[in-house]
């Protein structure tokens, strides 16, 4: 009797007729490697290789069928509700090898532009800061997630990637496979999340430390600590009900402004009053992350992270400023900005060095080697001539990060402060 | 090490009106392996959850021994949630991949080491303590992941579903590895899964849950040779057992033109809820195969055999002359029976074969309520 043939089933909300391509037959383990975009590295519990489809990455990870399906339904309904992670490509079923034996499910997600994996940004000249910004990141990636229900079940460094926010990073969740969507997290639930989080995070730089690309004297403790703390000041924040006395009414407003700070914008407030009147309750019910980049959404079409729309709302306000605009519409003063400024000067990148950063982080290395050069030299240096010696004397120097895979610690240098310019002619 | 006793536990999700855990009473005694068995959206996994602290307690409580823990944080339950996360780290060595939870914990170097290298001992993990896991096979990476939680030295190990993400045969292997590491470390240990296979080959006992109701907890033996209900018997054991509900006359339940006697003791219990019928159920060993004619044998057509070398089971459907077959129900679907034959004596596809079920063979239930009488 023949082997019984391959009868793949591919399920994928819009399924690339590449993907059939792919050398399904194959073990994933053994794939060859021009099929291959790189090797990740690490042990993890399931075999993962990224491939080239289509111009594009992707992530491919062996796993039971039941739980491939699981972890594809679940990332898709992450992403409709808008919570940073990666897109679910698909799940394929029926692989076989040519002997007829059967191969395990695969689960296929699209690989995260301009994503960084911790490893990437750790190295021996570990700035101090890198560490507190990466679990800033993930705390308030977690605290987003179980507001919405998610329960992660797996918090780590090496279930989440980073994207550079302006100076700061955003977190995406990789791996969702022990995760469960609630209609509401217990205590109970987010306590252990957090505290899975915290074992694991400080296990993973202890492993950092074991194979000396992390020095021995950061305390890996402190940091794990660290992301407990920052979780639980902005879980307060966020949902804590305040009282306040009925004379004491601007103080509304006041949190609304506070959330907005923090870049959460305020769905739902439950006001409550006391039977006598006197004293006031307020609670946010519903926040959605995503303050500044929502606005300069609505004003620019660009899609931006949470700190980098900050930082380009920013320019905007100068720029109404420096042009004495602000008694006019916003919408147009947006259009101008974008046209005359924002464009132009991301423009100035060649071609050949797009792929080193996003545009709207370009825009804000930008902004900080103009703020560099006006300060050397002490003048307004204009934008124009700031961007020239950018692409010139810093942007050449950066990684390319579009699309960083199976990357060691210490591969990347850790670049995010204030870009170093030498002495440098201008002209 | 340490008993669990859900007393009256209930978890209701908000905005449903059933509870997912209806005031499930269950004592598992010190050292004990407990498995928690049942369809999806029975309630085994929130049960688990709930002795976690990962799920509300809404009424009732739970104990891990003397202490009640029904409001106490997961994390000072002095549990353990085995195969969780059970990455390793690549540049430890695996006896660091082990301990380091303790180090966390600030336990002195001296302890931990002790602590690991008993549990080393246990896993057969001894000589690999100063390697990398990239020196490791599979199964020792999962025996390391296993000493991540052995080396708490918890009073309870809970595990949800740990093997429903690897392949078959390592699914085999670690089942195996489990239940055997259970018993020579003596920890309470409550397992949940869907697979009543895994059921009856790991626990010590086995609790079955339906929509939130525990159904009965006894030995994987009791569970096999006595289900209470009709639930149970159909969900343990595989092939599934083969169960039928029948009108009874005359002292015998019908089965179309074959009669099988029902004892009087039986017949005086029905209730009237039952209507006069008998739900019978047999297990596909608990039949002898007999020429098609002979008198009171059910008449079966052969559509399918599974040989499987020690065994062989027909697939079968009943005969036209048959009345009532839609009543029959089998792990091979409704209308269906299933049987072991001798596998040396296989019947061939499209024959009709006589069966009888042996004497003292047959489980019978309430038509009414589904219970055992």
């Amino acid at each position: 009797m023949s082997p019984t043939p391959q009868r793949l089933q591919i399920t994928a909300a819009s399924p690339d007729p590449a993907l059939l391509d792919l050398p399904w037959h194959v073990p994933l383990e053994e794939w060859p490697a021009e099929t291959l975009a790189a090797l990740p590295r690490g042990i993890s519990r399931h075999i993962v290789r990224f491939a080239r489809l289509s111009g594009r990455v992707i992530a491919i990870k062996e796993i039971g069928e039941t739980v491939a399906y699981r972890e594809y339904e679940l990332l898709r309904q992450l992403s409709r509700i808008d919570v940073p992670s990666v897109e679910p490509v698909g799940v394929i079923t029926g692989r076989r090898a040519p002997d007829g034996e059967p191969l395990e499910a695969v689960l296929i997600t699209e690989h995260l532009q301009f994503s960084l994996p911790y490893r990437a940004l750790f190295s021996q000249s570990l700035r101090p800061d890198t560490a507190t910004r990466l679990i800033d990141a993930l705390a308030v990636l977690l605290v987003r997630l179980h507001l919405t229900g998610f329960y992660w079940g797996d918090v780590s460094l090496s279930n989440t990637l980073f994207r550079r926010d302006a100076e700061t990073f955003e977190a995406y969740l990789v791996d969702a496979e022990t995760g469960d969507l609630h209609d509401k997290l217990s205590e109970g639930q987010r306590a252990y999340d957090l505290e899975v989080a915290r074992v694991n995070i400080i296990g993973e730089l202890m492993d950092l430390q074991a194979g000396e690309f992390l020095e021995d004297d950061v305390d890996a403790v402190a940091i794990g600590n660290a992301l407990a703390e920052r979780y639980t000041d902005l879980w307060r924040a966020l949902t804590e009900v305040e009282t306040f006395g009925y004379g004491e009414r601007w103080r509304v407003q006041a949190r609304i402004d506070r959330l907005n700070d923090l870049g959460f914008d305020v769905g739902e407030l439950d006001i409550t009053t006391d039977v006598d009147g006197t004293t006031v309750h307020i609670q946010p019910k519903v926040v959605d992350a995503g303050h500044h980049s929502r606005r300069l959404m609505r004003l620019t079409g660009l899609d931006v992270g949470e700190n980098q729309a900050r930082r380009l709302l920013n320019d905007l306000d100068e720029f109404r400023a420096a042009t004495d605009r602000q008694a006019e519409d916003e919408s147009f003063v947006a259009h101008d900005w974008l046209t005359g400024v924002f464009e132009p000067a991301v423009r100035r990148v060649p071609r050949e060095l797009r792929g080193k950063l996003e545009p709207a982080q370009v825009f804000h290395e930008l902004l900080d080697h103009r703020w560099y050069l006006s300060q050397q030299q002490q003048r307004d240096v204009p934008m124009k001539e700031a961007a020239k010696s950018y692409v010139k004397n810093i942007l050449p120097n950066r990684p390319d990060e579009q699309s960083i895979l199976g990357v060691q610690a210490g591969d990347i240098r850790e670049t995010s402060q204030f870009p170093q310019v030498p002495d440098i002619e201008l002209g | 090490m340490a008993s669990v006793t859900f007393d009256h536990a209930t978890r209701v999700y908000p905005g449903t009106e059933r509870p997912a855990v209806d005031a499930l009473n269950l004592h598992i005694e010190d050292g004990e392996f407990l498995v928690l068995v049942g369809p999806s959206g029975c309630g085994k996994s929130t049960s688990l959850r709930m002795l976690a602290g990962l799920e509300d307690v809404n009424a009732g409580s739970i104990r891990i021994g003397d202490r009640d823990v029904t409001d106490v944080q997961p994390k000072d339950r002095d549990i353990a949630m085995v195969f969780q996360n059970y990455a390793l780290y690549p540049h430890m060595s695996v006896a660091d991949n082990m301990g380091f939870a303790l180090k966390i914990a600030g336990t002195p170097k001296a302890e931990i080491r002790q602590r690991v290298e008993e549990a080393a001992q246990i896993l057969d993990l001894s000589q690999y303590l100063d390697r990398k896991p990239k020196a490791l096979s599979g199964g020792q990476r999962q025996r390391v992941a296993m000493g991540r939680a052995i080396v708490r030295q918890p009073q309870v190990f809970l595990m949800d579903e740990p093997l429903s993400n690897l392949d078959a045969k390592l699914r085999v292997q670690t089942r195996t590895q489990i239940a055997s590491l259970q018993r020579r470390l003596g920890v309470t240990t409550v397992y949940v899964t869907h697979d009543q296979t895994e059921a009856l080959t790991m626990g010590d006992r086995i609790a079955v849950l339906k929509d939130g109701l525990l159904q009965q907890v006894g030995t994987p033996r009791e569970m096999y040779d006595t289900p209470q209900n009709v639930f149970v018997a159909g969900f343990i054991g595989s092939p599934a057992m083969n169960i039928a509900t029948f009108p009874v006359m005359d002292g015998h339940a019908n089965l179309g033109r074959t009669r099988i006697p029902v004892e009087r003791s039986i017949i005086d219990a029905f209730t009237e809820e039952d209507r006069n019928h008998v739900t019978m159920g047999f297990r596909p060993e608990a039949v002898e195969v007999v020429p098609a004619n002979t008198p009171d044998a059910i008449p079966v057509i052969v559509n399918i055999v599974e040989e499987l070398g020690s065994d062989a089971f027909v697939y079968g459907s009943l005969t036209n002359e048959f009345g009532g077959a839609a009543n029959v129900h089998s792990g091979a679907g409704d209308a269906q029976l299933i049987v072991r034959v001798d596998p040396r004596k296989v019947p061939g596809k499209g024959e009709t074969i006589g069966i009888k079920i042996r004497a003292g063979e047959q489980h019978l239930f309430h038509a009414g309520s589904g219970e055992r009488f």
